[in-house]
């Protein structure tokens, strides 16, 4: 338009300049915007950070770690019980999950692949990776609090294994599918079986981002709060060895304390939270770079 | 792939057939294995989906479709209602994305456009670690950190100011200033949900080819006109794929609401006041309800199980195989 009419230029000269500084103001609002939700974000971690230091370091006894939960408006104790309870629980969660999960990933990686089975499987399981928490809480309530009439550490820790599997599936086939087609190949060109294949070369390959896959899903089960409400419970002493009846565990520990009127249980609380925060934090970062070194392989 | 099959087909059929043959069991074994065990995840969301209906059953057999619309909530006179329930939950859930959304959306273009170099991976991680801080741990924060700043220079200042004011007079109104209510949960869960949808968001547009990119700057387009017409209709699709299954986890989040909301069981013109969503009622509840106040919080769970799995699928199906973490 300009081109053909040399006028126009002229004419639209003050208008250009008008839209020049709106088109200057929008960028520049989009930049301070942009920039001050990232700080946001930061902000709030550090936030979350110093309150779990400042207040959870005051708690921070060495009987902590030997005590089991006081009872209400008494002094002392500390958060052993909850640690071990809540140990054992993620640590026979794993168990169960870890060969369910890789397993599943392997089906869906080596065999199903683009079968509809495997799509529609593999679609559930992502649904299932963000369903809400405290529905398994309620599957596992009617599964097995109800039937065997008691809460255990066994619910706590199947209910923990769902929410586990899907975690370790998905990891397991995206490792899987990073290891290249040729190394599967010259496996069975030596005449190794497909189970033999998979075994020694696919998931040794994948090692590292297998092994990702469930510290992801020990970070994710460890602080889980809403299933352990109707399957472990809590209870504030040591548990029994066989797991039935209520067995303590930080998360429900943290909720109860926190929001009682005690001091003393609230200052154990906090110790908890510290805990479990550092523990998964550490957790996390640890995945990241297991899976680092994974991809760059 | 295919090679793979036919060489190992091929194998089987000729002479070495016989010296492979006693791992034949362990091959099959092996797949059935891997096969059952994938189908134990379809079992297992059938498995939550029918224990679900299955405790709810009385409660609908009792109260049928006026369960959905009933607001009472009465344990001596047996008379259960969703209504407040279902209502605080999508109020909590939309106030998250009204607060959350425009912060991931701006945290994403951040990351991939404005910021410099040595500090992209830190920062991102920041972000991602956000992601994995228990539900509870927010619930702590929520409460003891942020509500008491909230009620101070917030709700007493807003409801000051706009008392007897028609609409804004009532939204707005804190008749206890305590900080907790349905807008403190819906910040709290908007916190929640930024980590997931910033980082789908960024890595959607990282994906988005850098030709597109560089031709739009090359034009003389300033950030905010490539992101705005060239990044985002681009990815549109996934962003609010994205922006889907941040509303499933926020529908669904338990913890850190049930620290927040306040836990009132009535329904409230006003989102300082407190309330309560299906998931903080059940888990406030369930463990001293039996009878027919039990199966009418797994009837609240099953509703919560129906809208939250709508939304996913939705989510999923926009999102397709994106990274998900």
């Amino acid at each position: 338009m300009d081109a053909t009419n040399p006028l126009a230029t002229t004419a639209h000269a003050p208008r250009a300049s008008r839209v020049r500084s709106s088109r200057r103001v929008s960028d520049r609002i989009l930049i301070v915007a942009s920039t001050l939700a990232t700080l946001l974000g930061v902000i709030v971690l550090g936030s979350i950070l110093l309150m779990l230091i400042v207040e959870g370091v005051k708690g921070f006894t060495p009987a902590l770690f030997t005590a089991p939960t006081p009872g209400p408006g008494s002094e002392g104790g500390g958060i052993a019980n909850a640690i071990l309870g809540s140990l054992v629980m993620t640590f026979i969660g794993i168990v169960i999950a870890t060969p369910i999960g890789l397993m599943a990933g392997t089906f869906l990686a080596e065999y199903g692949k683009t079968s509809k089975i495997a799509d529609v499987i593999r679609f559930l399981n992502d649904v299932l990776l963000s369903a809400p928490s405290i529905l398994i809480g309620l599957f596992v309530y009617t599964l097995m609090v109800r039937p065997m009439g008691t809460y255990s550490g066994w619910a706590g820790a199947v209910a923990l294994a769902i929410i586990a599997v899907p975690v370790i599936v998905r990891t397991t086939e995206d490792m899987l599918r990073l290891v290249p087609s040729p190394m599967r190949e010259a496996g069975a060109a030596l005449g190794a079986p497909r189970s033999l294949v998979i075994r020694a070369i696919t998931w040794r390959a994948a090692s590292a981002g297998i092994v990702t896959g469930i510290i992801l899903a020990l970070a994710r089960i460890a602080g889980e709060t809403a299933p352990l409400l109707f399957t472990a419970l809590n209870n504030n002493s040591w548990f029994n060895a066989n797991l039935f009846g209520g067995v303590p565990n930080l998360p429900v520990m943290i909720y109860q304390f926190a929001l009682s009127p005690y001091p003393n249980w609230q200052s154990l609380a906090w110790a908890g939270a510290l805990l479990i925060t550092v523990t998964i934090l550490a957790l996390s970062v640890t995945a990241r770079f297991v899976i680092k070194e994974q991809r760059q392989r | 792939m295919t090679a793979l099959t036919h060489s190992v087909a091929l194998a089987r059929e000729s002479g070495v057939a016989a010296r492979i043959a006693p791992s034949k069991t362990g091959d099959r074994l092996f797949q059935g294995l891997s096969y059952a065990s994938a189908l134990l995840v379809l079992l297992v969301l059938a498995g939550i989906l029918g224990s679900i209906v299955y405790g709810a059953w009385p409660a609908f057999a009792e109260f049928g479709f006026g369960f959905l619309t009933s607001s009472a909530w009465n344990i001596g006179t047996e008379q259960y209602g969703a209504l407040p329930a279902v209502i605080g939950t999508v109020a909590a859930a939309l106030l998250a994305l009204l607060i959350g959304v425009p912060i991931s959306l701006g945290i994403a273009v951040y990351l991939t456009q404005l910021c410099p170099g040595w500090a992209r991976k830190p920062v991102a991680m920041t972000i991602e670690l956000l992601a994995s801080v228990p539900s509870i741990i927010y619930g702590m924060w929520g409460l003891f950190v942020f509500a008491p700043l909230f009620a101070r220079f917030v709700q007493v200042p807003v409801s000051n100011l706009v008392e007897g004011m028609p609409i804004v007079g009532t939204v707005l109104y804190a008749r206890i200033p305590s900080g907790v209510g349905v807008l403190t949960a819906g910040i709290i869960l908007a916190i929640m949900i930024v980590p997931f949808v910033a980082s789908i968001t960024r890595d959607m547009l990282d994906q988005i080819p850098t030709v597109l990119r560089e031709s739009a700057y090359g034009i003389g387009c300033t950030t905010w006109e490539v992101v705005r017409h060239v990044l985002v209709p681009q990815a549109s699709v996934s962003i609010i794929g994205a922006i889907m299954l941040g509303l499933g986890r926020a529908l669904g989040e338990t913890m850190a609401v049930t620290f927040v909301i306040g836990n009132a069981n009535r329904l409230s013109a006003s989102i300082f006041d407190p309330g309560s969503t299906i998931a903080s009622r059940i888990a406030n509840e369930f463990n001293e309800a039996d009878g027919l106040q039990l199966s009418s919080l797994m009837a609240l769970g099953c509703l919560l199980f129906i809208i939250t799995f709508i939304v996913l699928i939705i989510a999923r199906l926009l999102v397709r195989r994106s990274k998900v973490a």
